[in-house]
């Protein structure tokens, strides 16, 4: 698929911001990222985990970035915190669904190699 | 290479604009007829060096950060962010995967993943003076792309 100059005028004009949603069940907490997650929306986006981590103590944190629409290098920075952040409390984190930019984000950055991340898509998104 | 078209822009160092530079790159990028996928690593790309600028070249102060798109023969897009600010002591060491002078906030990813998404990279930097990134990346002509 390829944009047209005219997608591209909305893509101009659509400066979205970061969005935060969260599930809890069976000790396992999932946070959904959605929007666009970089430098700017980075340092208010880790401490809003941190506190949600402090909050539920969950023993498996999924962080869901199906609908993230973008991401940088601030993100993954954002990731390795929580994830650093959860091993404090006991539990363990993964990634799962990222959206395709994010994806490509993440593989360039070799995350997968510090936090498992689940692409697979098996059973669905919640 | 022949200029076919460019776009010049100047904002200040604050991070509120990084949405809007790769929006304008995205945007500018659109003639060239990529993918969403190409569009993507553009974003990408712009996002991490204009970030670079306002975080690193100014850490204490807002400054001058300036980016110019180029368009190429070839269907060849060319980026490049320039800052007037602290410089790179060591390029050669701070586009090593890992290395950030940012502590926890940075991952130290930036430089690595400009360099996989983009053809070309390269950067001038002289301390106290500034910073040039320059990026390229070759936009697939393809017949029934869309
Ligand atoms: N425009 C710039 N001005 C000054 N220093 C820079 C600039 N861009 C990059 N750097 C230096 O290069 C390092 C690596 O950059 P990068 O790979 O983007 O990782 P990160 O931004 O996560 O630190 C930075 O930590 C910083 O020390
Ligand atoms: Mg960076």
């Amino acid at each position: 698929m390829s944009l047209h100059p005219c997608d591209a005028v909305t893509f101009f004009c659509v400066v979205n911001e970061l969005n935060i949603n969260t599930s809890f069940s069976a000790g396992r907490l999932t946070i959904y990222l959605s929007g666009e997650l970089d430098q700017h929306e980075a340092q208010q986006t880790s401490t809003c985990i941190a506190e949600l981590l402090d909050e539920y103590l969950p023993r498996d944190c999924v962080l869901d970035l199906s609908a993230l629409s973008f991401m940088d290098s601030s993100g993954i920075a954002v990731i390795v915190k929580a994830n650093r952040h959860i091993r404090t409390i006991g539990g363990r984190l993964w990634v799962e669904n990222p959206a395709r930019q994010a994806l490509r984000v993440i593989d360039a950055a070799g995350l997968d190699r510090m936090i498992p991340v689940e692409s697979g898509r098996v059973g669905g998104y919640p | 290479m022949k200029e076919q078209n460019y776009i010049k822009m100047e904002f200040p160092s604050k991070s509120s604009n990084e949405a809007f530079a790769r929006a304008a790159a995205a945007a500018f990028a659109a003639q060239l007829d990529p993918t969403m996928e190409e569009l993507g690593d553009i974003k990408t790309a712009v996002s991490e060096a204009v970030t670079n600028a306002i975080v690193h070249a100014y850490p204490d102060e807002i400054g001058r950060v300036s980016m110019r798109l180029r368009i190429l023969e070839g269907q060849v897009l060319e980026i490049s962010v320039k800052d007037w600010g602290c410089g790179i002591e060591d390029v050669e060491k701070a586009m090593q995967p890992l290395y950030t002078t940012g502590g926890e906030d940075r991952s130290g990813m930036g430089f690595t993943i400009i360099g996989s998404f983009m053809d070309k990279l390269s950067v001038r930097s002289r301390p106290g003076k500034g910073t040039t990134v320059v990026m390229r990346r070759r936009i697939c002509p393809r017949i029934g792309k869309r």
